[in-house]
């Protein structure tokens, strides 16, 4: 069991960690666009950011498991990944976040005077500067834009298990894990699957806080 | 003297509110053009526009050669960099004062800074608060570490709102002098925008009344204080409600 569980939280990290990573990437460019500029569209964009904010992993699951699967024309399209393989999960786990780190950081980049950019502006600094400095002001609200999308997919399990789908040694996380557990009566295993869970996320969130309180002291 | 501003029929509305509707205005380069008016003037407008950090929605400003008008997305970085705006309520980074001061020549990718850091840091006394965080300083001192900032970048046109407003006697006087220093040894063009007359008559070369978004009067400092040919500049100067 123990080397199976070293596997299992290692892919729970992988899973997440890679998901963050382009979420992130993603969707902190987004909520700056989107925080910052006037576009035909916007309203409608913020309106679908906040949709996806609150939408059920098991409806992404469901939605990526259809574009992955034979039915969708879409499933030969060479960068897509095979159904029940890590990388769908973390697809499923990159729409999931990508909503709340794009929501969050427009809110934060919002809640920064908006004097700050224009007189960034009237110091000589071209728009790529402006939009920097003002995510420099708004950076504690972006670490918790990451974290609150760290949050939703470290503990999420309808879309990893249906686009995953639990195979042992291979789409096995922490979360499906403790699923199967329960299911099987070992709920002192799954209990203490839901333990190392939680101090995983525990140990990320602490990080992730002395880097805001780092941030702030810089 | 040489024209650096052209101004012509130059409109800004906001939410279909016209603020500023200017028909005619030429800076001239190395002056000190006061703008005085009372609040909701369009002084500031002018002085967003003058800095390129908006365009209008009608007519143009000339400025060395090139045209700002509605169809221009933005003036070429070069240029916006000739002129620097200082705002009447400056915002400064979480960071020290040497920084902030700093800041905008790192904006330009210059590095080796520091004795020109100095140097303005100098010129609005702050030399001894340079390693102060700026959430420590006063109003004053926010207002002459903006006001460093800006000088720092030895802009051609320094574009000030209200530089004194809401400071005590010793701050007035250090910013005035200063702004006349500028004026005088490094022939920086100054459009200074301030609700005190008294201010503008002590600084300018020329003032200008603005009200309601126009243009009412333009005149060498002496001839408007003394001599205005508007009745509503005569009523402005002596404190009299004028609309």
């Amino acid at each position: 069991m123990d080397a199976q569980l070293g596997e299992i939280i290692l892919l729970s990290l992988r899973v997440s960690a890679t998901a963050l990573f382009f979420s992130s990437l993603c969707g902190i460019p987004a909520g700056i666009l989107l925080g910052l500029n006037r576009f035909p569209g916007k309203r409608l964009a913020i309106i679908l950011i906040y949709t996806g904010m609150g939408f059920p992993p098991v409806v992404i699951g469901l939605l990526v498991y259809f574009l992955l699967s034979q039915q969708s024309p879409l499933s030969a399209l060479p960068f897509l990944p095979d159904l029940f393989t890590p990388e769908a999960m973390i697809l499923a786990q990159i729409i999931l976040a990508f909503p709340l780190v794009a929501g969050f950081t427009m809110t934060a980049v919002q809640a920064v005077d908006p004097a700050l950019r224009l007189q960034v502006m009237a110091l000589g600094a071209t728009r790529a500067q402006a939009a920097l400095a003002v995510l420099r002001q708004a950076k504690n609200g972006v670490i918790a834009a990451i974290v609150a999308g760290f949050g939703g997919i470290i503990s999420e399990v309808g879309a990893v298990m249906m686009v995953g789908g639990n195979i042992e040694g291979r789409t096995r996380v922490l979360t499906t894990a403790i699923i199967l557990e329960t299911r099987q009566g070992n709920f002192q295993t799954a209990l203490a699957l839901g333990l190392v869970l939680l101090g995983i996320a525990f140990v990320i969130n602490a990080l992730l806080f002395v880097l805001q309180e780092r941030w702030q002291d810089a | 003297m040489k024209i650096l501003y052209h101004i012509d029929q130059l409109r800004q509305i906001y939410q279909g509110r016209t603020v500023l509707d200017v028909t005619e205005l030429s800076i001239r380069q190395g002056e000190i053009l006061a703008v005085v008016g009372p609040s909701g003037a369009g002084k500031s407008t002018l002085l967003r526009l003058l800095a390129f950090l908006e365009p209008p929605i009608e007519g143009k400003i000339v400025f060395k050669d090139h045209e700002f008008t509605s169809l221009t997305s933005e003036m070429p970085l070069a240029l916006r960099r000739r002129v620097t705006l200082v705002f009447q309520r400056p915002l400064l980074i979480n960071t020290s004062v040497r920084a902030n001061v700093a800041y905008g020549l790192r904006l330009r990718g210059e590095r080796d800074h520091s004795s020109r850091v100095e140097q303005a840091l100098r010129e609005v006394g702050m030399e001894k608060m340079a390693n102060v965080r700026s959430r420590t300083l006063s109003g004053g001192e926010i207002q002459r570490t903006a006001l460093a900032r800006a000088i720092v970048l030895q802009p051609e046109v320094l574009l000030l709102d209200e530089p004194t407003a809401n400071l005590d006697p010793y701050n007035v006087r250090l910013i005035e002098d200063l702004i006349q220093r500028l004026n005088l040894q490094h022939g920086m063009t100054i459009v200074l925008v301030t609700h005190n007359i008294f201010q503008a008559r002590r600084l300018a070369h020329r003032t200008a009344l603005l009200l309601d978004g126009k243009l009412v009067e333009v005149a060498e400092t002496g001839r408007f204080f003394e001599n205005p040919t508007d009745s509503r500049t005569r009523a402005f100067i002596q404190g009299e409600w004028i609309c």
